[in-house]
């Protein structure tokens, strides 16, 4: 009983569907020729080199994609990248300036509210835009602000502590 | 140093073998209970905290080469198919495809573990492989999948491991003559008369317990990059084992092994199911190996969670018997596990009820059943969470019908020596871990009114506190090796073979290095996850990285010290007893004076580097050493709904000494969690008309999130088991997660006041046991 040739035709050469972009990260600027299709994870990821966003699931169930658009915490894996010109794009490698970690990862090192990482940029820059939103947070407003974002090694605990930590100390 | 070799036993997820090993020198003695430690013992972060906060942390799904090429794979959508005819002529001609390999182009490339080859004609379950394409971009490779024509011919196929077990049931492998896991198995332990057992009892149960698949989904999926240069094959790997990869590809592509490098430096995850290098990476390796050109594979999430492995699913039914006064008379265990259909080995499921209690008649029956689903992988304490689930529920039962506390049940019970193995354990504070934590938990109040219906009598919430024991290995051992160097500069490089899976391995093994050396902890660095330059290491598992690597390092560290003390001694004209090390200075043991640094003496020397071996030495003889602890569960259960919440989690495990009490508190609260998931969410769902797995993703594959978790309190034992190597330490990644279902579901079973009888509780499985009659 064989299955059916597939009816799908070629999907034109990604060389030959492009659009020109503009978009700005972590306060820089690149001009970009992409296939339409692709996610801003993608793109960030493959053209740029920016990895600190991870793909985890790549259908928006995870977090470890995170980035802030805007100041506000978007999946990359959901969002077109051509979705993006005119908009503030900021991931992970923008926080450290100067070589200067931001409080909030500091926080998270002292703390030690990550265990293998690979969801760390992301939990970082959701409780950035969360704080950003609301310095002051309540213990019910973290973990509602955090919930989206999966800790598979579960340091959840200490991603806590951490929040509540900074919440204090924000002026 | 001479050398000899000996004779050691090693306890490997419930497993005990003999290993020949080669022992180099002599270890240093045990640090014991006096030891006077200053870095060894503090908490501290993360010595690599800094790269995997900022993004700089390079895991295997972040390797970007030159030239990469992407590789996607076509998986098979039935449980059981052959594949007949492959087309992939049009895939190959698609835009940037630059290779697509299937059974009829490279059938002879056979994995060298099992021997199976990587694309079969014989699929055996759904998201076994059919195609890999490998292409300039992963939408090329994509796409091109998207046009490759297979024909399956469909097979019986069988998932409902009972069914497979059935003499008329399909084969599950055409080739195998049933759906047993190998002719060992079913496989009996006994001791003792079970039929006397029973006999003797005043009080039997009968209980049977199921668990279900529960997925791991490390965040990082499985996969590889590797690049072949004519000369060395580079494999940077998603791995626990960077030697098992080594060899395993160096096999698999017929290359030397002084010809494979395995680099795994950063993880996203891997919880037992990532020992050597996947199939993906061994794929990875393999097409690199041919095209000249790196490439990259790593899975998707729903390949991830269709191949490469789950805990597997049990059914347990136990027949208990005790006397009217508590006493255990009979423990009979029947365990199923559902081993899929490539899976290689038994998940030890009956090793609580063989050992966490006394009794003198056992039986145990372990029978693992072949099924048309992907195969197992060991999935932090495989088997172990689940046998302690079940039997702990099944405890309870009897403690029931006895009308006894269940605690005090078991402290009845407890068991001084190793049973099976006729010998005692090294040490066992199980009874002040009870103690400890029943207080916390406030056990003796369990049972009162305004505990139990925090809203009344007519409200919708119930509470409830469960508990249960738990016991593991973890006590490490040899062969695993470290060097130590001391550079000009007075700092430190450790290098060993061993990886950091995420569990602060660098962290602590700088901390022994840093304390042995007397140096700052910042001085110290460690180098690990790569077999060109380190030195060998076992895979890291079965909580026994640092108590097989740890007294290695600390050997070597031990070894750089005395020729550093030499030539200082040399140097300053002091003999070495009166001098001594602190902070990255030398100071006089006599007056207590700073003579310089270390590094002052260092450099008066033409770049002397100091370099010394370490190696574990074998394991203590005649005696069985043990992780052994507790957790308490306090649930609420809303009735209405079904709904299940976990209020707090109070868990002490004797771990020996701690050495890092901040990463320590990460483990325990990481694998409680990882168990309040098994208990409360995680399952794989299988169509059982279709034999496909429906939830393979994290949208209806359910893990515990930060609204999920509970306040947990850590009671922490910290005292070095002397018996367990020179640092008196033992592992703390399995033991966490073994007793936090068993404690959940004798939690909710208190709440609900009827018996549970499956994991996980959802709302609907809670809803349902509500419609039952009560019986506890």
């Amino acid at each position: 009983m064989p299955d059916s040739m597939p009816a799908l035709p070629a999907t034109p050469d990604e060389a030959t569907r492009q659009t020109r972009i503009r978009l700005t990260i972590n306060d820089t600027p690149h001009d970009l020729s992409i296939a339409p299709r692709r996610t801003l994870l993608e793109v960030l990821r493959e053209d740029l080199s920016l990895t600190g966003a991870k793909p985890g699931c790549e259908m928006g169930n995870c977090g470890a994609c995170t980035v802030l658009l805007d100041g506000e915490a978007v999946y990359s894996c959901l969002v077109l990248a051509i979705e993006c010109p005119g908009h503030t794009i900021t991931t992970i490698e923008g926080l450290t300036r100067d070589g200067q970690l931001h409080p909030i990862q500091d926080t998270f090192v002292q703390y030690d509210a990550l265990q293998c990482g690979f969801c760390t940029p992301g939990q970082v820059l959701a409780l950035k835009s969360l704080l950003d939103r609301n310095p002051h947070p309540t213990d019910d407003e973290i973990d509602r602000g955090m919930a989206g974002n999966i800790c598979r090694c579960g340091a959840y605990p200490k991603i806590r502590a951490a929040a509540r930590a900074l919440a204090r100390q924000q002026p | 140093m001479p050398i000899r070799i000996i004779t050691t036993h090693l306890e490997f997820e419930g497993q005990v073998s003999e290993q020949r090993v080669v022992i180099e020198g002599d270890e240093p003695p045990v640090w014991g209970p006096d030891a006077a430690l200053s870095i060894v013992g503090t908490p501290q972060p993360r010595v690599d905290g800094r790269e995997r906060v900022s993004g700089v942390a390079e895991y295997t799904y972040d390797v970007r080469l030159p030239g990469m090429l992407i590789a996607v794979g076509l998986r098979s959508p039935h449980p059981h198919a052959r594949v007949t005819r492959i087309d992939a002529t049009r895939a190959e001609v698609a835009p940037g495809v630059r290779a697509v390999y299937t059974r009829f182009n490279a059938g002879d490339f056979l994995h060298p573990d099992n021997e199976r080859p990587f694309f079969g004609e014989e699929l055996p379950y759904a998201g076994d492989l059919v195609a890999l394409v490998v292409a300039e971009s992963r939408a090329q490779a994509s796409d091109a999948c998207a046009l490759i024509a297979v024909d399956y011919e469909p097979l019986p196929f069988v998932i409902d491991p009972e069914a497979a077990l059935q003499p008329d049931a399909p084969h599950v492998i055409l080739t195998r003559e049933n759906n047993g896991l190998s002719d060992e198995y079913p496989k009996t332990y006994e001791r003792g008369d079970i039929t006397r057992g029973l006999a003797e009892a005043d009080v039997t149960v009968e209980v049977r317990f199921e668990t279900p698949a529960a997925l791991h989904n490390s965040l990082e999926t499985h996969g590889a990059t590797a690049q072949w240069d004519g000369r060395t094959l580079t494999i940077w790997t998603s791995t626990q084992d960077v030697y098992g990869s080594r060899r395993q590809v160096a096999s698999a592509l017929g290359l030397m092994h002084n010809q494979v490098r395995a680099i795994k430096q950063y993880m996203g995850g891997g919880f037992g199911s990532k020992f050597g290098t996947h199939s993906s990476g061994m794929l990875a390796a393999y097409a690199a190996y041919k095209l000249g050109r790196p490439v990259q594979y790593m899975l998707s999430r729903e390949e991830e969670n269709l191949c490469t492995g789950h805990r597997s699913p049990t059914i347990q039914t136990y027949h208990l018997g005790a006397k009217r006064d508590g006493t255990i008379t009979a423990i009979d265990l029947h365990a199923i596990a559902n081993v899929g259909a490539t899976g290689g080995w038994f998940p030890p499921v009956s090793m609580v009820a063989k050992e966490m209690y006394q009794c003198p008649n056992v039986r145990t029956v372990d029978e693992g059943a072949r099924t048309n689903l992907g195969p197992f992988a060991a999935f932090r304490a495989p088997g172990v969470v689940e046998g302690t689930a079940g039997f702990e529920v099944a405890l309870d039962r009897l403690a029931a019908a006895l009308n006894m506390d269940p605690l005090e049940f078991r402290r009845k019970n407890y068991a001084p020596e190793h049973q099976a193995m006729e010998r005692p354990y090294a040490r066992k504070l199980l009874l002040e871990a009870y103690d400890l934590a029943a207080e916390r938990i406030g056990w003796a109040t369990r049972d009162a009114e305004e505990r139990r219906y925090p809203l009344g009598r007519d409200g919708h919430l119930r509470r409830g506190v469960g508990m249960a024991s738990q016991m593991w290995g973890g006590d490490g051992g040899p062969p695993a090796q470290a060097i130590a160097k001391l550079l000009p500069d007075g700092t430190a490089v450790i290098l060993t073979g061993t990886q950091d899976i995420g569990t602060g391995t660098r962290t602590v093994l700088a901390q022994i290095a840093a304390e042995e050396l007397g140096l700052p902890l910042e001085h110290v660095r460690v180098e690990l996850g790569d077999t060109e330059f380190g030195v060998f290491s076992p895979g890291s598992g079965g909580s026994m990285t640092l108590s097989s690597v740890g007294p290695a390092v600390r050997m070597a560290a031990v070894e750089a010290r005395k020729e550093l003390l030499e030539v200082i001694s040399q140097l300053a004209e002091a003999p070495t007893d009166a001098i001594e090390l602190r902070q990255g200075a030398v100071f006089s043991r006599e007056t207590g004076k700073e003579m310089g640094t270390i590094a002052s003496f260092l450099d008066q020397l033409d770049g002397h580097e100091i370099t010394a071996k370490g190696m574990r030495g074998p394991n203590a003889e005649g005696m069985t050493v043990r992780t052994f602890g507790v957790q308490f569960a306090e649930v609420e259960v809303d009735v209405g709904t079904g709904e299940v919440r976990v209020l707090r989690v109070v868990a002490c495990h004797d771990c020996g000494r701690i050495v890092n009490p901040l990463t320590f508190s990460s483990q325990i609260e990481g694998g409680i969690i990882q168990g309040l998931g098994f208990a409360l969410m995680e399952q794989r769902i299988v169509d059982d008309r279709l034999g496909i797995p429906v939830n393979a993703n994290l949208e209806n594959y359910k893990v515990p999130t930060i609204r999920d978790v509970p306040e947990i309190e850590i009671i922490p034992l910290d005292r070095p088991n002397i018996h367990a190597n020179t640092l008196g330490t033992l592992g703390a990644g399995e033991p966490p997660i073994i007793p936090t279902p068993g404690a959940i579901a004798n939690a909710v079973a208190h709440a609900l006041g009827r018996p549970v009888d499956a994991l996980p509780l959802t709302p609907d499985r809670v809803l349902k046991l509500l419609n039952q009659e009560a019986t506890v």
